[in-house]
């Protein structure tokens, strides 16, 4: 520990000043960010690839989501982003009431994306379109509508889980908040946690587009 | 730097534009523009990322090597796509 008597709450002794902190988990942050950019990239290199080869299928196949629910959920999704970013605005202005309540409201439009979705998904279950045995597709695409379904619940469902881990961490820091850990000082884990959110609302802005509106003209 | 608390003004600007490009994007793909509607959507996406991450993700301002991690990103994801893609085309 620092004996430095004007040393900030939350100053890690290793660090020059409370800048320096803050930069270094910033970088560290954006530096996970990447790999993440990496791990979705993946799967839409491989719709790239898939919709190259089987335009007919993925234009019929997209027709069967939802669009209105899908349009729903990315306003859902950019109106948790504002409340993120105000509850980040809140903690560097020291606000503990404001924040509290702009991270509450996050993980309640957090939590309203993941009750659509999986609304929608208990439709797919219904109408057959779970890739597998029970796969059922009217029309000469069955099987090349099965592998775009199968990249739908592939690239939904990594971004589901991505929202699901995203609630817990928010959750864990309203109850740092209300504790009172964080002030205008020493903010840090509500910045980083800001970061992922927002990436992960970048994610759905590319997902909505390449799986809802494939073909609607 | 990173304590630059920026006006609540700019995070609404901000939100009321991705809402209205999310109309936009959807108003646009029921018109037929043939091959052009794909890369119409993904203009409209990129635009909408760029200033998620430039105003929300506080990008705009931070210091310069953080753009650098950050561009490092999107040109490791351009060589994922550009290899691999020209794989299978020249197969």
């Amino acid at each position: 520990m620092s004996n430095n008597s004007d040393s900030a709450v939350g100053h890690a002794h290793h660090f020059t000043d409370m800048d320096q902190q803050r930069e270094a988990s910033t970088l560290g942050m954006w530096t996970f960010l990447v790999t993440e950019i990496m791990f979705f990239g993946g799967l839409f290199v491989a719709y790239a690839l898939y919709r190259s080869m089987y335009p007919e299928a993925f234009a019929e196949a997209s027709l069967r989501l939802n669009l209105l629910l899908g349009a729903i959920n990315t306003g859902v999704l950019i109106c948790s982003s504002l409340t993120m970013v105000l509850a980040v605005r809140d903690a560097q202005s020291g606000k503990v009431k404001g924040l509290v309540r702009y991270l509450i409201a996050t993980i309640v439009l957090g939590s309203a994306f993941l009750v659509i979705k999986a609304f929608e998904y208990s439709h797919k279950i219904h109408e057959h379109l779970i890739p597998g045995s029970s796969f059922q597709f009217a029309g000469p695409f069955g099987q090349q509508a099965e592998m775009f379904f199968s990249l739908y619940f592939m690239m939904t469902g990594l971004h589901a889980i991505h929202m699901i881990i995203g609630i817990g961490v928010l959750s864990v820091l309203l109850y740092q908040a209300k504790r009172g850990r964080f002030t205008a000082e020493y903010y840090s884990p509500i910045d980083v946690a800001g970061l992922y959110w927002h990436f992960v609302d970048v994610v759905w802005i590319y997902l909505f587009p390449l799986l809802y509106l494939v073909s609607r003209h | 730097m990173s304590q630059h608390v920026i006006p609540q003004k700019v995070y609404y600007l901000v939100f009321v534009t991705l809402i209205l490009l999310t109309l936009v994007t959807v108003d646009v793909a029921f018109y037929n523009f043939g091959f052009l509607n794909i890369y119409i959507a993904m203009g409209i996406a990129t635009v909408k990322a760029t200033i998620v991450a430039l105003y929300f993700m506080h990008l705009r301002y931070n210091p310069r090597l953080t753009w650098l991690f950050a561009g490092a990103g999107i040109l490791w994801l351009f060589i994922m796509f550009v290899l691999t893609i020209a794989d299978y085309i020249t197969r």
